[in-house]
């Protein structure tokens, strides 16, 4: 029996697609989150919009609220560690979370190197502007990628950024011979094996979800008809006027994505969506995406 | 004939199953409504998560249509999700199943994401063993009288056979083996 390869890791992110991951900060949110219908939950101290609020230092959750979500919910339970902080992916781990989000959210523990995902059992996601990026992180050892979005903002606009390039690119990189690749690979700064298989198949390696500023059903079927794989979705519900059933109507929206008529009908009298901000107004410093390389 | 069969498309890795149906030479659509049960040869209940399937499928009409369509003969493979999908009960708190393979399953059986594993298994039916690959996969804890066992690990009934429904606790969608989508359009062709 062979466990923690490249398939199991994998694999557990293809059993999530076509669902929804919801951030939930304790056992109750995580109830709601699965009766709602997340294929998965991601326990954290803070939603993004209060780690924004909040300021200081946003760290991995607090073991014991990891633990008490594990107990609560039949369904896979991830968990953020810093960008970095490979010691608290190794804390995750041993709490037997199901996947580590590597993430931009929390603040970095590390401006230079991220965890050596291989060195774990334990699958990895990480965010991911550009296809470069995205296959760095695969490099070391990431099992699944998402876009990195701007967290907490309720703002779709950088998730399309994001999918957008990581698709341009990959139909650049499709359409190339095989004597293009390596200058691809440097302008990428990207693994050379990893870039010719993805010119190869004309697509990533890994499953990749869309994250980042998603706060309502519409939101989560263009993302979908995008080509992402599934979504995160993350002070969008719990910072919403009634979180149960907007969650229950993002996970409609995302099994319906292309019935524009199923999503009229999930999206009627919601209440109010999260409270929302503009990217132009976020100073640099402000801005988690620019986390992480 | 071409054999037109059905994946259900709610949630999971449907897309992998509509491929391996297409390569084994059948004609694969996605259902998402009752009405894309009509016209089926076959159909699969895909890997995903069984608490969403369930719970979309109960919202969207089609735990009676598919229980009717099954029920009444249509050859069906449903793999681990699909398999929870497909039993009489779980070991657990109670949760939308269709309940037409005689079954009680336990679901996350072999451990959380940390304890998925591949290996090989032996089936019955096929000369060499297949590669199996288990994800926070479920096994079966109790059986009817009308299942067939095709496959164990360790001593856990992992792959059943009850008339012309097939299911499995590993994946074969993602390992790529043929025999086993082989094996349920060969159903659909006897009729």
């Amino acid at each position: 029996m062979d466990k923690g390869t490249d398939l199991v890791k994998r694999g557990l992110a293809e059993m999530l697609k076509g669902g929804v991951i919801m951030d939930v900060i304790d056992a109750e949110q995580a109830k709601v989150a699965e009766d709602a219908g997340a294929v998965a939950v991601m326990a954290l101290e803070r939603v993004p919009a209060d780690i924004r609020a909040h300021g200081g230092v946003a760290r991995m959750a607090d073991p014991r609220k990891v633990e008490e979500i594990v107990a609560t919910v039949s369904i896979p339970v991830m968990a953020k560690a810093r960008i970095g902080h490979f010691v608290e992916a190794q804390i995750l781990e041993s709490l037997g979370v199901d996947y580590i989000d590597e993430s931009e959210v929390l603040t970095p523990a590390d401006e230079e190197h991220h965890i050596d995902k291989w060195a774990f059992t334990t699958p990895f996601v990480c965010g991911a502007r550009d296809l470069g990026e995205a296959l760095r992180r695969i490099g070391e050892g990431a099992a699944m990628i998402r876009t990195k979005g701007e967290a907490g903002t309720g703002n779709v606009v950088e998730a399309v950024r994001h999918m957008r390039r990581i698709t341009g690119e990959i139909a650049r990189l499709h359409g190339l011979g095989s004597e293009q690749l390596m200058s691809a690979a440097r302008d990428l700064g990207a693994p050379y094996s990893l870039v010719r298989e993805v010119a190869e198949t004309g697509t990533l390696p890994v499953v990749n979800f869309a994250a980042g500023g998603i706060a309502t059903p519409a939101d989560a079927a263009l993302m979908m008809q995008l080509g992402c794989d599934g979504v995160f979705v993350g002070s969008g519900i719990f910072k919403s006027e009634d979180p149960a059933p907007r969650a229950k109507a993002i996970v409609e929206a995302v099994t319906y994505f292309e019935d524009p008529a199923m999503l009229a009908k999930v999206s009627r009298g919601l209440g109010e969506a999260m409270p929302s901000v503009e990217i132009d107004t976020l100073a640099p410093e402000e801005r988690l995406a620019r986390r992480g390389w | 004939m071409t054999v037109r069969a059905g994946v259900l498309a709610l949630q999971g890795d449907f897309r992998e199953h509509a491929a391996a149906l297409e390569r084994a030479g059948a004609e694969a659509v996605l259902v998402r409504t009752p009405g894309g049960l009509e016209g089926l040869d076959a159909l699969v209940l895909p890997g995903g998560e069984s608490t969403t399937i369930g719970k979309l499928a109960d919202r969207f009409g089609l735990v009676g249509p598919l229980r009717d369509a099954i029920a009444g003969g249509l050859p069906t493979l449903g793999t681990c999700a699909g398999m929870i999908f497909l039993a009489r009960a779980t070991t657990g708190p109670p949760q939308v199943q269709l309940g037409v393979l005689d079954v009680v399953v336990e679901r996350n059986a072999f451990g959380r994401q940390v304890d998925s594993f591949e290996t090989d298994v032996v089936m019955e039916g096929f000369d060499d063993p297949v590669h199996a690959v288990f994800i926070r996969a479920p096994w079966i804890a109790e059986i009817g009288p009308d299942v067939e066992v095709l496959a164990e690990v360790d001593g856990h009934p992992v792959a059943v056979r009850q008339g012309r429904i097939l299911a499995t606790s590993f994946h074969p969608e993602l390992t790529g083996d043929g025999r086993i989508p082989t094996l349920l359009l060969a159903m659909a062709v006897e009729g």
